[in-house]
Order: structure tokens, then sequence, then C-alpha cells
């Protein structure tokens, strides 16, 4: 029961990754789609990263008392003056430890 | 020129800062699947055959809870209609190319492999055999996605939950998208997305990336029409 749902979530993965690129053609993407397009990282990646920096794992808002804003603030900071993905990351995870720890 | 040995290379290279967030998410998806009680080869062939992040903690989180197959299914193409996206901007690079090139690059396309070969594309117009930087980018992350989940299966539960590696996952995804944010058009479309993103976020099916990304797009259409914002693309 599980293998048949990993491959199907396998094969609907791959599908989502392979259609557009084998059905696509160049003339249907107009300058002003690709000016849409080029803002879609700033569109799907913020769903991604809020939840987990503003919730807790059930899902509920988390303002006061959480670490994560401030590590997550301090790593954007850090971000924005090295320009550097590690130190970013790291900046991050370490203030979020030191929170958390002492 | 480069060749397309060079190419490949500068994709691994290029996308390697990344793995800093990658190699963590590995390890934590592989302890996890351990936690929720899958098998280790399980745990390991659902890297193999999906080899999507988000999706496969989404599959493994319902499955844990009985959720009705058709629901994880539905949760997991729901996580990952974002490839559309991905694949539309990509698609005028690598059209021309055969259909196993076609279909290799398509299962490496992740996020971040997206994220590093796109921007590479866009600054390098006039390279030959550029879809060799996307090989990259792909190849480097797919072995390291299998190495750190051999890892997490490994280490399993002796990973203190205190050492919080899995906030990796933002602090990953901000890092990709921070050179955007001086720009305000791109930050508003954000913090728009983020913040819908937490409105909807109990919404069935994990729509809420769905969502999210909809409202964000919806702007970014109503920008559209100002000539100017367009030209450049052009």
């Amino acid at each position: 029961m599980i293998w048949i749902l990993i491959i199907s979530a396998g094969i609907i993965t791959f599908l989502t990754r392979y259609s557009m690129i084998a059905i696509v053609k160049k003339e249907y993407l107009t300058p002003k789609v690709r000016f849409i397009l080029s803002y879609i990282p700033c569109a799907i990646f913020p769903s991604i990263i809020f939840p987990l920096i503003f919730l807790d794992p059930s899902g509920v808002f988390m303002f006061q008392h959480n670490p994560r804003i401030l590590a997550g603030a301090f790593a954007l900071m850090v971000g924005i003056f090295t320009k550097n993905i590690i130190a970013t990351i790291i900046s991050g995870l370490a203030v979020l430890y030191l929170l958390n720890n002492f | 020129m480069l060749s397309e040995n060079q190419l490949f290379k500068k994709g691994i290279i290029d996308v390697s800062p990344s793995l800093m967030g990658v190699f963590p998410f590995g390890i934590i998806y592989g302890a996890l699947g351990v936690e929720f009680g899958l098998s280790a080869l399980e745990t390991f062939m659902m890297s193999i055959i999906i080899f999507a992040g988000s999706s496969q903690l989404v599959f493994m989180q319902l499955f844990s809870l009985n959720a009705n197959p058709y629901v994880i299914l539905g949760s997991v193409g729901a996580v990952n209609a974002r490839h559309f996206l991905y694949g539309a901007v990509i698609s005028e690079h690598v059209n021309h190319l055969s259909k196993p090139w076609k279909i290799t690059l398509s299962y490496l396309l992740t996020d971040q492999a997206f994220m590093f070969s796109n921007k590479y594309f866009i600054e390098n117009k006039k390279v030959n055999n550029i879809h060799y930087h996307l090989l990259g980018t792909g190849f480097m992350l797919w072995f390291m996605w299998q190495i750190s989940t051999l890892i997490g299966i490994i280490l399993g539960s002796f990973i203190p939950e205190e050492l919080g590696l899995n906030f990796a996952i933002p602090l990953t995804f901000l890092a990709l998208i921070i050179n955007d944010l001086k720009k305000p058009t791109y930050l508003l479309i954000t913090l728009v997305s983020g913040t819908v993103s937490i409105l909807t976020f109990n919404f069935p099916l994990k729509a809420y990336i769905l969502i999210s990304a909809a409202s964000g797009i919806l702007i970014a259409y109503l920008y559209s029409f100002r000539d100017e914002n367009v030209k450049k693309f052009i």
C-alpha cells in the first residue's frame, strides 16, 4: 500500500516538473508572461518561510515568546549586509539556539 | 566560452551555498521518517522516487495520521504545483533538447536548482549548452539529498530537538530571495504572499501555498499593465 502511494506521489511530482517543459512552446512566453514569472520566487517562497517562523507546529499564530521571529530578523539583516547565504543560515540558527538555551 | 564539463561544474559550485540548508533538511527528513514509523528503505526510496523535500514531509505527516490516500496524493500535488511555474520558465532554455534530456532535467528540477540555474540563465543568455548548468545544480542537490537522507535515517532519534536544525528550512528560502527584497515591488509581493500563507495555513489540502502564490502573482499581473515594467523582458 505505502509503495503504491510513494510511486504515485513520485509520478505526480515528476509530472508537475515535466508537463510545462514538455508542452510549452517558446512563443507562449510573451514579455508580459515572463515579467509575471520573474516574481514567482517572491510569490511562493514566503508561503514556506512565514508559517515556519510565525506559526507553532500545530498551525497557531505565535507572536509573543517566539524566538524564531528574532532569529529570522537577525538572519535577514545578516543576509542583506553580507549577501552570503551560508552566513544568513548559520547566524539565524545560532541566534535561535542561543535564545532557546540561555 | 565554457565547455559542457565546465558548465556542469559551475552549476555544482553555484548551488553549493544552498546545501547549508538542504543538508540539514535531508537529515531532519530522514530522522522524521524513522520517527513516523516508516522503514529505512521506505524513507530512503521516497527521497529517490519523489525527490521533493517539502512534499515528502507532507506525505509522511499525513500517512502517519492514516489520512485518505487521495488526500495524501492531492496534498503532494498541491505542494508541488509551484513546479509548473519553474517548468514554464526553464522550458525556453531546454526546448531544443531531446526527450531523455527533458526527462532527466525535469526529475532534477527542485526549488534550489531552479533558483540558481535560472539566475545563471538570465545572466548568460548567449552561452551554448547552458542546460549543463542545470544538470550540475540538479545533480549536486540530488546527491546531497540522498546522502543527508541516509545520515538522517542512521542518526534517527539521536538528534537532540533543541538543536533546532529544522529552522534551516525557512532560513534557506529566505536567503534565496534576499536580494530581491531590496526592490519595492518584490518586497510587497513577498509580504502579501507571506501574510496570506499565515491566514490560510489551516485550509485543507495544504492549499495555503497555492493561495499565497496566486495572491502574489495577481499583484505581479496588475503591475504588468504598466508598459515600462514589461519593457526589459522583451
